[in-house]
């Protein structure tokens, strides 16, 4: 790597950050920038930033980096891929260059925002980012009329172990989607369960934040957990912790099948296809970053919108690996006043925008970021009556029944 | 050198909730998760600013009650140089007289310019844990405080108190002093996970046992949780028809003319 400041005029800042650079295999891969400018071009919150990439990546091989540790610029990226899927060196920006800026930020206790540092404290002391107990991760059992195995309490072989996830567990509105998900397997006849109290957050976003003492802690302990159980594999409601089990997970040895609940079902829409009623609605889809640009799965989802007869679909002008982030990703859940705070508007409102510009009176997801960043978002630009966000497993449910 | 001490406390973890012991006279611990009390991370990050400024070192001390162990290596992980942890026949909820007893005689091997803690915990709302160490101690006392200036000399220490009314008071006392912490000049640091699991690998807790000498002569006659009032109305239809119900309850009661 070119260097031109000496490492004795480096602060502690600046140090924890090369030597994290320097542990990771990918760190040497900076060198391959050709400084094209296509990151800073492609990041939606580029503008916002102080540094955006291209300006980042030289300072960093110019071997200066405090300026830029103390910007604005760690806190502001969502880990939404497209810098990285877009680079012609295949430079490791959002899994490697921004945790190792906040990590050493984390590490030296400078300038952590106070409600991502709420969520890591939550993360670590209860197993969920929102601060809930423990004790009634499983509680939504109690509110859907079919019968969920809590293997916890129960623990007996399944085919499918079901991590349900901390958002659709505990809130309030992504619990809507854990039920149809509940009724659809159960009509499906598949043999799931949930890990109830056992289950700890899978914690893809507390890596992405910088926390990696924390992202090994979860890993441990949810290999420990999984190794207890008999299953044959894992589906997952959230793309994040499909993304971590599939590529993280098997680094750290922990090593399971694991499909995204979309890609599941579409592997039985023969079975499914016969269950769906009539809706009649235009819907356009939205991609999660973790699902399509990072793993490159944009069709399952298409299919399930588009099994359900009645249905007219539409696509967004920015969609699959070009599709704009909803800007929770990344721990941005846990940022959002501080990247309101430079970029004055939220991404998932662009993004209700343009899904209203489709014409379509439903915006379908299937990340419970997305569902409750949209929501907020329809509400914030004044589309409430125009445009409905709904999770594709709702919208599942909703045909079954009708 | 400044020296700095912090005893710390543990209370019960609110994120589940509290159970009653089957006597009715205490909390039911069995199943509950321990962590610091909020004023006393309070105090530990204050010992920390001013370890910054002033090459303190800091101390922590706790009795070993709930999870102690994982807060003490969190406080090392923090940068504190040294944490102590007292075992001894206190149960599992000493109150602040028994507390302040047997820190005293820890205190009273350990060199101390300044004995920072929380100015109250939220078990007991007791409130009385730093008076009680200064009178043992024989030192001044300033409680409620919300910033802490030592001099070059160390030689003493001006603090500044929040009063009612929007008013703000500076005082000055000499070293050694005892002082009750409402809050640190900023919130209590992050510490990352890797640090925490760090320490718990090389750090060591530091162990010292002792007697406890009485008690505060209080007895709990009952904990109970309050009741849950009835009477609420709940107003239901559009919002038009529920600020209409409104405007005229507002009325009714003579408050609207």
């Amino acid at each position: 790597m070119v260097q031109t400041a000496s490492r004795e005029a480096r602060g502690p800042l600046t140090q924890a950050f090369f030597d994290r650079i320097a542990a990771v295999a990918e760190g040497e891969k900076l060198k391959a920038c050709i400084q094209c400018g296509i990151c800073s071009g492609s990041c939606p919150l580029g503008f916002a930033m102080q540094y955006p990439p291209r300006r980042l990546i030289a300072s960093l091989r110019a071997g200066v980096m405090e300026q830029v540790l103390q910007s604005n610029t760690p806190w502001l990226c969502v880990a939404c891929y497209t810098c990285t899927a877009r680079c012609p060196s295949a430079v490791g920006i959002t899994d490697m260059l921004f945790p190792a800026m906040r990590e050493a930020l984390l590490m030296q206790g400078v300038g952590v925002p106070g409600e991502l540092q709420t969520a890591l404290e939550n993360t670590f002391r209860h197993g969920n980012p929102l601060g809930e107990p423990p004790s009634k991760r499983a509680d939504w059992i109690q509110e859907v009329d079919v019968p969920v195995t809590d293997l916890s309490a129960d623990p007996r072989e399944v085919d499918i172990l079901w991590l349900v996830e901390c958002y659709p567990a505990y809130h309030v509105r992504a619990k809507e989607t854990v039920k149809a998900l509940a009724r659809t397997l159960h009509a499906l006849g598949a043999d799931f369960g949930v890990l109830g109290q056992e289950e700890r957050c899978v914690g893809d976003s507390q890596r992405l934040v910088g926390e990696n003492g924390l992202f090994e802690m979860l890993v441990e302990e949810n290999g420990k957990t999984l190794d207890r159980f008999q299953f044959r594999q894992i589906i997952v409601t959230d793309p994040h912790a499909y993304n971590a089990l599939k590529n993280e997970y098997p680094k750290y040895g922990v090593n399971y099948p694991v499909q995204h609940y979309t890609q599941y079902l579409a592997s039985r829409l023969e079975e499914l296809r016969p269950m769906l009623g009539e809706l009649n609605h235009t819907i356009t889809f939205h991609d999660p970053c973790y699902l399509g640009r990072r793993n490159g799965e944009y069709e399952a989802p298409r299919q399930l919108i588009q099994a359900i007869p009645g249905v007219t679909f539409v696509e967004m002008e920015r969609n699959r690996e070009n599709g704009l982030c909803c800007g929770g990703g990344g721990g941005g859940m846990w940022l959002d006043s501080f990247a309101y705070e430079y970029a004055k508007e939220r991404l998932s409102e662009k993004r209700v925008r343009e899904a209203a510009r489709t014409g379509a009176d439903v915006m379908a997801v299937c990340c419970p970021n997305d569902l409750l960043r949209f929501e907020d978002a329809v509400k914030v630009v004044g589309l409430e009556g125009k445009l409905v966000v709904k999770d594709i497993i709702e919208l599942i449910d909703e045909a079954r029944k009708g | 050198m400044l020296d700095i001490v912090v005893p710390i406390k543990q209370v019960p973890d609110l994120v589940e909730e509290l159970e009653i012991d089957p006597s009715g006279t205490a909390l039911g611990l069995e199943r509950t998760r321990f962590v610091v009390n909020e004023l006393d991370d309070h105090a530990l990050e204050q010992a920390l600013l001013l370890k910054e400024k002033h090459q303190a070192q800091v101390s922590v001390i706790a009795l070993d009650v709930g999870d102690v162990e994982e807060t003490l290596f969190m406080a090392l992980a923090k940068g504190v140089d040294q944490a102590i942890k007292i075992s001894g026949d206190f149960g599992p909820a000493p109150d602040n007289h028994t507390t302040a007893r047997v820190l005293k005689d820890v205190l009273g091997g350990l060199s101390h310019n300044l004995i920072l803690t929380g100015v109250q915990a939220i078990d007991d709302l007791d409130g009385q844990l730093g008076i009680l160490l200064s009178s043992y101690l024989d030192l001044p006392y300033v409680g409620l405080v919300s910033g802490v200036q030592i001099d070059e000399g160390g030689s003493k220490a001006t603090v500044l108190k929040e009063l009612p009314g929007g008013v703000k008071a500076e005082l000055e006392l000499p070293l050694p002093a005892v002082l009750g912490i409402q809050a640190a000049e900023q919130p209590p640091r992050y510490v990352p996970v890797s640090r925490v699991r760090q320490a718990m690998r090389t750090a060591t807790i530091e162990e010292r046992s002792a007697a406890a000498e009485g008690n505060g002569h209080i007895r709990v006659r009952r904990i109970s949780k309050p009741q849950v009032g009835a009477g609420a109305e709940l107003l239901e239809g559009s919002s038009e028809d529920i600020a209409e119900q409104i405007v005229g309850i507002l009325a009714d009661r003579g408050i609207l003319r």
